[in-house]
C-alpha cells in the first residue's frame, strides 16, 4: 500500500471527497429532511446528525476502496510482465477463493452455537440460507444454462403449495412430501421450458415473467383449493424424523427422547439445519452436474447454441433439464418456506421475490457457486441491516447494485473453475476473462 | 442420380432450402467421395454456409435430400445427424470462450460419449502442437488462428469420417492459413477424412481440393477438378482477380 503511496493517496482522497459530497447532494434532502404531520401540513425536522454519518461513511468507505483497488492495480503491474500464456500466479486470492467456501461453510454449521447468537439471528440465518439455494437452484438456469429466468418465483410457489396440499390433505409427512413437491415444481419446470424453447434472450425473460404471474395469479383466484388470498394456513410443522417438537415435553417428542429441556430453541435450529443441509444438496448437485455431461452440455448451450447444436447436442433436452432442475431446488425451497411459516399466501410469490433472487445470481457472478453464496448473505443480510431505514433501504440497495456493476461486472466472484483438467490442475487465464466486458 | 447418391460419402440430391421467403439454395446438388476433399466456392450471401447447415438439418431443407453414406438423412433432427460420423466446423469458429480448450474439446467429444478421449486429444495435439501448450486456457482469450485451430480440433474429436469445414481461414493471416490447410491436407491423405470445405480463399482451396463446386445465388453454377476450374477464364474473373491471397 505504501508503495502506491504519495501520487496515489492524494487521488484517493479527492476521489472519496467527491463521493462524499455527492452523498451530501443526494442525500440532503432524502437523509437530512425528515416530514412530520403537525396539525393539518407537514414540517420538515432536520437531521444533519444521521446526513453526517452517512457523509461520513460513505468518505471512509471511498478511501477503503481506493486503496484496495491501487493495491489491486499494483499486483497487476507486478505480475503483467510475467509471460501472459499460462499460469496466472497462484497468489493470495487463490488462497483466498479455496478457503472461503469452507470457512463459509464451518461458519454456518457452528452459527446456532456461537456464544451471543439469539432466536433472531437463526431466524435470519434460515432466511438467508432460504436464499442461497433459490440463488444456487436459480443458477442453474440463469449462471450455467444462461436461459434469463425472471419468473423462477413460480416454482417456489408451486412447492410450497403442492406441501400444503400434500400435507393438509393427503397428510403426508414432511420427508415424504419432500421428493413429491421436487417432481411437482420439476414437472412444471418442463411445462415452462416446451413454449420458451425458441425463445432466447430478452423474449424468454418476458414469457418467464409471465408465466411467474400466472402461477401467482392462479393461486390467488383458485379459492377452492388454494384459499385464494386467505392462503393457507395450519401447514404441519416438520418432525425431527417422526418426533415433534412440543413445549409440553414428554414421552414422544423431540425433547423427551433426548432428554431435553423443551424449548422452543429447538425447532428453530433444527429448521436452520434443515434448510443448510437443503442448500447443501443444491450445491453438491450442481457442482457434480457440472462435471457431468448434462452440466458441460448447459454451459455449452450458455456459450453458443449453434455449436452445440452442431456438436451433436439436442438443444431440447439441454433446455428441459436446465428448467427442470432449477425448477426442482425451488420446489424444495418452497416446500422447506410453507413447513417453517406454517403459512402460505401468494403475497409470498410476487415478481419482486424473482428479481431478488435473480439480483443474487447475477451479483453473485453467473455460474459461481461462492459468489451467489456471498451475494444471498450481503443483500439479505443487508435488507436486515438497512431495516430501520425502511423507505430508503431499496435506495441503498439499487446504488449497491449499480456500484457492484460498475466496479465488478461480472459479479462478485467472476472466475470460472474449469470443469475438466488434466491430472496437475493448471489454473489460467481466468484473469484475462474475468475483466473483460460483454 | 440415386446410384451417385448409394457410393458417395455424402449426396445432395436437388436442394431448396429457404428461410422464410428468402430463398437461399436453389435445386442445388452436389456429391462427396469417399476419402475426397471437396471445395465449394462463391460470392458472400450465395448460400455456402446454407448448404453446409442444410447438410446439418438446420434448416431442414425445403425440397430434395441429403444422403449420408447411402442413408437418407433429410428431415432429422440436427442432434442425431451429427451422430452419423459427420462434423461441422461451422462459420466464425464459435468457439466455448469461456471455457478451456481442453473443456472445449470434451464437447466435441460428447456424441462419443467420452470413448478414447485421451486417445482423440493426443491425436489433435499432434495435429496442431499450439493447443496443446495452451489446454487450460479459456477459449476466448485464444488467438483468431488458434481458436480456428481450436474449432477443427473439436470436431475432429467426433471421429468424424465427413468434415464439413465452413471458411476456416476467416481473418487469419496467410501463414496460419497455409498451416490449417496443411493440417486438413494431412488428415485427409493420412487418415482418410473426407472434407468438404467452403471457402473464400478460392486459390488456395482449389489447389487444395480434389474437386470444386461453384455457387452463385443459390445455384451450382461450374463445377469440375480443382485445376480445371483454376484454369477457367470466370472463376478467375469472379474469384481471383486481384492476386492469389
Ligand atoms: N437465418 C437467416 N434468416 C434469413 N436469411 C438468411 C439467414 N441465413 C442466411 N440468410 C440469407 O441466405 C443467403 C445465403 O446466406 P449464406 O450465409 O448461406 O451465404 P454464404 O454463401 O455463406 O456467404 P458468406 O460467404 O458471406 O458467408 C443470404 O442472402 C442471407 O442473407
Ligand atoms: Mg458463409
Amino acid at each position: 500500500m505504501s508503495g502506491a503511496a504519495p501520487r496515489g493517496m492524494a487521488a484517493i482522497v479527492r476521489d472519496a471527497g467527491l463521493a462524499a459530497l455527492i452523498a451530501l447532494g443526494v442525500g440532503a434532502p432524502l437523509l437530512g429532511l425528515r416530514t412530520e404531520p403537525v396539525g393539518r401540513g407537514l414540517t420538515l425536522i432536520p437531521r444533519p446528525g444521521l446526513l453526517l454519518s452517512v457523509v461520513a461513511a460513505v468518505f471512509v468507505g471511498r478511501i477503503l476502496v481506493g486503496l484496495f483497488m491501487a493495491q489491486r492495480a499494483l499486483r497487476r503491474r507486478v505480475i503483467s510482465p510475467a509471460p501472459r500464456a499460462m499460469l496466472a500466479p497462484p497468489g493470495f486470492r487463490s488462497w483466498l477463493g479455496r478457503a472461503a467456501g469452507p470457512a463459509m461453510l464451518a461458519f454456518a454449521l457452528l452459527l446456532p452455537f456461537m456464544p451471543g447468537i439469539g432466536r433472531y439471528e437463526i431466524d435470519l440465518g434460515t432466511l438467508v440460507l432460504t436464499y442461497v439455494m433459490l440463488g444456487w437452484g436459480l443458477n442453474i438456469v440463469v449462471g450455467l444454462a444462461g436461459l434469463l429466468d425472471l419468473g423462477y418465483v413460480a416454482f417456489y410457489a408451486v412447492g410450497a403449495y403442492s406441501y400444503a396440499l400434500l400435507a393438509k390433505h393427503l397428510e403426508i409427512g414432511f420427508w415424504a412430501a419432500l421428493p413429491l413437491t421436487g417432481l411437482c415444481s420439476a414437472v412444471w419446470g418442463i411445462i415452462l421450458g416446451f413454449p420458451v424453447l425458441r425463445l432466447r434472450g430478452d423474449y424468454l425473460a418476458i414469457v418467464t415473467l409471465a408465466f411467474g404471474e400466472i402461477i401467482r395469479i392462479v393461486l390467488l383466484n383458485w379459492v377452492g383449493l388454494t384459499g385464494g388470498p386467505n392462503g393457507m394456513s395450519g401447514i404441519p410443522r416438520p418432525s425431527f424424523f417422526g418426533l415433534p417438537f412440543s413445549m409440553a415435553g414428554g414421552e414422544g417428542t423431540f425433547a423427551g427422547f433426548f432428554g431435553l429441556e423443551p424449548s422452543p430453541l429447538h425447532r428453530i435450529i433444527f429448521l436452520y439445519y434443515l434448510i443448510l443441509a437443503l442448500a447443501l444438496v443444491t450445491n453438491f448437485v450442481t457442482i457434480r452436474l457440472r462435471r457431468h455431461p448434462i452440466g458441460r452440455a448447459w454451459e455449452a448451450l450458455r456459450e453458443d447454441e449453434v455449436a452445440s447444436r452442431a456438436l451433436g447436442l439436442s438443444v431440447v433436452a439441454v433446455k428441459l433439464t436446465a428448467f427442470a432442475t432449477g425448477a426442482l431446488f425451488g420446489g424444495f425451497a418452497g416446500a422447506f418456506f410453507a413447513t417453517r411459516q406454517g403459512f402460505i399466501s401468494p403475497e409470498s410469490f410476487t415478481f419482486i421475490e424473482s428479481a431478488l433472487i435473480l439480483a443474487i445470481v447475477v451479483l453473485g457472478g453467473m455460474g459461481s457457486q461462492i459468489g451467489v453464496a456471498t451475494a444471498a448473505v450481503v443483500m439479505i443480510g443487508g435488507f436486515e441491516l438497512f431495516r430501520d431505514l425502511e423507505q430508503f433501504r431499496m435506495l441503498v440497495f439499487g446504488l449497491a447494485m449499480v456500484a457492484i456493476m460498475v466496479w465488478r461486472p461480472r459479479g462478485l466472484v467472476s472466475s470460472r473453475e474449469p470443469s475438466v483438467a488434466l491430472g496437475a490442475r493448471k489454473m489460467v487465464g481466468a484473469e484475462h476473462v474475468a475483466e473483460g466486458r460483454g | 442420380m440415386s446410384a451417385a447418391a448409394n457410393g458417395a460419402m455424402l449426396a445432395v440430391e436437388d436442394v431448396t432450402t429457404a428461410y422464410g421467403a428468402i430463398v437461399a439454395l436453389r435445386g442445388v446438388s452436389l456429391t462427396v467421395g469417399h476419402g475426397e476433399i471437396v471445395t465449394l466456392i462463391g460470392a458472400n450471401g450465395a448460400g455456402k454456409s446454407t448448404l453446409m447447415m442444410t447438410i446439418c438439418g438446420s434448416p431442414a431443407p425445403r425440397e430434395g435430400r441429403v444422403v449420408l453414406e447411402g442413408r437418407d438423412i433429410t428431415g432429422w433432427p440436427t442432434h442425431l445427424i451429427m451422430r452419423q460420423g459427420l462434423a461441422h466446423a461451422p462459420e466464425g469458429r464459435r468457439i466455448f470462450p469461456r471455457m478451456t480448450v481442453l473443456e472445449n474439446l470434451r464437447m466435441g467429444a460428447e456424441v462419443l460419449n467420452g470413448a478414447h478421449f485421451d486417445q482423440d486429444l493426443e491425436k489433435v495435439c499432434a495435429l496442431f502442437p499450439r493447443l496443446k501448450e495452451r489446454l487450460g486456457q479459456r477459449g476466448g482469450t485464444l488467438s483468431g488462428g488458434e481458436q480456428q485451430m481450436l474449432a477443427i480440433a473439436r470436431a475432429l474429436m467426433s471421429r468424424p469420417r465427413l468434415l464439413l469445414l465452413d471458411e476456416p481461414s476467416l481473418g487469419l493471416a496467410p501463414m496460419v492459413v497455409r498451416q490449417i490447410f496443411a493440417a486438413i491436407r494431412d488428415l485427409n491423405r493420412e487418415t482418410g477424412l473426407t472434407v468438404l470445405l467452403v471457402e473464400q480463399n478460392a486459390y488456395h482451396a482449389l489447389r487444395l481440393a480434389h474437386r470444386g463446386y461453384v455457387l452463385v445465388n443459390g445455384r451450382i453454377t461450374m463445377t469440375g477438378t480443382g485445376a480445371e476450374l483454376l484454369a477457367r477464364p470466370e472463376v478467375r474473373a469472379a474469384y481471383l482477380e486481384g492476386g492469389r491471397a
